[in-house]
């Protein structure tokens, strides 16, 4: 095996970019949660961008190295450490057998992404690694990392050329408000004008019931016209469901397939990044965009993602 | 075609909603579209998901963007009825009906004023159809139970229920999964793997396909159950004979 884990975190999962093409019977996507800054360490580490990394909850995990590896760590600062020093993130490094990669407490935002390169030995579970927690599906034998864990790596890459340019700027910065860019639909026509307008000026408070599946969100109410009741259909990442409280809820990664509550926006893909770097009591606000101004915003970041896989 | 809706959910997916009640008409052109948008050959789908009304289209914006994908859907919508449907296969599970399997057999017997044989009767003698699947992997919401055996859910959920009990919640009858908390009635309990994640296919039922329960004995109960996910589950096209 070549990591072995010595402490878990508070939430340690094997993810890569989703299960797909299975939600039409009912199986959740899974996936990391900010797919962005994971691909980002997979490039540092070279790796695929789609390759399976670990994803760290605020708590980081601790591991052993049992041989060598090219690490690259990104997403929220978690106060990386190698043998109790300080490492950077954004930034491949060499590690070598026998070193220690632990976590302070976290600096900030709340997820980290741990790439290794030559990727792990995960078996594919209907096409993915990605762990899905509630199916207990994927990743290792479908639950968080425990202690005495233990991965291998799918083919051993110890170390790799031009270390040096393997760096990039850390994208996640604190902000006293978060605004998150929302494309209006499937159900804004079940709000009221009012309750429109409350969602797109109201701050909005992100409250402890924040898991893989949800960020349950407090603030104004937004009113429905008449019902949050919906007959069930289909969930994106990111919509913003309002169930009758009136209190958004978004929905992430873990999130169920199909359901039967009015969703007023959906959060535009280039802004999940920050999504996954929220936590409790940070404050966010949405700014509506049309369809085609997101597209438009997503397919600029997936060009420069590309002119990064060249380093 | 008239009175469907293109709706926004994001920049990657998009809903088209073809009514606002769950019906058979519906579900059916649910059904024919997914079928027509696997044979089209539009650039950058990623995978359909049915539901009761709608089907939700996840789409890569790089392969092709919402404007001009929204048209040739609409050019597909418009071509429907020249697409030929195969019928809908019904699958036949089989279920060991009451004792330990259906602990609450008894109670939906008396709740309807009929002998449990009765209860047995009625749940096996129709066509359920799979209007999507959902909640869990391979929960399917099935539609079309008779009323005449429609029962409460339980007062206290039930922590741990097993894999392929067979329930009734309302006048709602379906098979649970997987291992999983649940406040249904408990008929029976079939043992055909419903959802195995080392089988191709993982998942048994399908929406838009027919579920046909038929009761069997403890013998053939375990004789299914010991061949696991070897066992292959009869179906028949809907309007033949089955087996």
């Amino acid at each position: 095996m070549s990591i072995t884990v010595l402490n878990p975190g508070l939430l340690t999962t094997v993810q890569d970019m989703g299960r797909v093409g299975y939600q039409q019977f009912g199986v959740s996507v899974s996936g990391v949660m900010d797919p962005r800054s994971a691909a980002l360490a997979n490039i540092l580490a070279g790796n695929d961008m789609g390759e399976a990394v670990l994803e760290c909850t605020m708590m980081g995990p601790k591991l052993r190295f049992d041989r060598a590896c090219v690490i690259a760590i990104t997403g929220g600062d978690l106060g990386p450490t190698l043998d109790g020093q300080p490492i950077p993130g954004y930034r491949a490094l060499a590690v070598r057998a026998g070193q220690v990669l632990g976590f302070t407490a976290p600096k900030t935002g709340c997820r980290a992404f741990i790439a290794f390169s030559g990727g792990l030995d995960i078996p594919l579970a209907m096409g993915s690694r990605s762990t899905d927690l509630k199916a207990k599906l994927g990743g290792l034998q479908g639950r968080r990392l425990e202690k005495g864990d233990a991965i291998g790596f799918r083919s051993p890459v110890e170390a790799l050329p031009r270390m040096a340019d393997r760096a990039l700027r850390p994208e996640f910065a604190p902000q006293p408000v978060y605004t998150l860019r929302a494309v209006l639909g499937p159900q804004d026509d079940a709000f009221t004008q009012d309750g429109l307008r409350t969602f797109l000026t109201g701050a909005y408070t992100v409250t402890p019931e924040f898991d893989r599946m949800g960020c349950r969100l407090s603030g104004p109410a937004i009113q429905h016209r008449q019902t949050a009741d919906i007959i069930s259909d289909g969930i994106a990442f990111g919509a913003v469901q309002v169930p009758s409280s009136g209190a958004p809820i978004i929905m992430l990664a873990d999130r169920q397939t199909t359901g039967g509550y009015t969703k007023i926006a959906n959060v535009i893909t280039a802004d999940f990044r920050i999504l996954a770097q929220l936590k409790a009591g940070d404050k966010v606000r949405f700014a509506e965009v049309s369809v085609e101004e997101a597209q438009n915003i997503l397919l600029a970041r997936r060009a420069a993602l590309n002119a990064i896989r060249s380093i | 075609m008239d009175g469907v809706r293109f709706l926004l959910t994001g920049d990657t997916s998009l809903s088209v909603e073809f009514g606002d009640e769950i019906s058979e008409a519906i579900n059916a052109k649910i059904r024919a579209f997914q079928i027509a948008l696997g044979d089209s050959g539009i650039p950058g789908i990623v995978e359909a998901v049915p539901t009761y009304r709608s089907l939700m289209v996840h789409y890569d914006p790089e392969a092709i963007r919402y404007a001009p994908l929204a048209e040739r859907l609409r050019g597909l919508l418009g071509r429907l009825d020249q697409i030929a449907i195969p019928p809908s296969q019904v699958l036949e599970i089989p279920v060991l009906y009451g004792g330990e399997m259906g602990p609450d057999l008894e109670f939906v017997a008396q709740h309807a004023g009929k002998t449990p044989e009765e209860v047995v009767g009625i749940h096996t003698s129709a066509d359920y159809l799979i209007y999507m699947l959902g909640f869990t992997p391979g929960f399917a919401y099935l539609g079309g139970m008779s009323g005449e055996i429609a029962a409460p859910r339980l007062e206290t959920p039930r922590v741990k229920i097993p894999a392929g009990s067979v329930g009734i919640a309302g006048s709602q009858t379906g098979v649970y999964p997987i291992d999983s908390p649940g406040g249904w009635q408990l008929i029976g309990r079939t043992p055909v793997r419903m959802y195995d994640p080392e089988r191709e296919p993982p998942i048994l039922p399908q929406a838009g396909q027919y579920i046909r329960f038929y009761p069997i004995d403890r013998a053939e109960f375990d004789r299914i159950s010991a061949l696991g996910s070897g066992y292959a589950c009869s179906a028949h096209p809907r309007g033949e004979v089955g087996a």
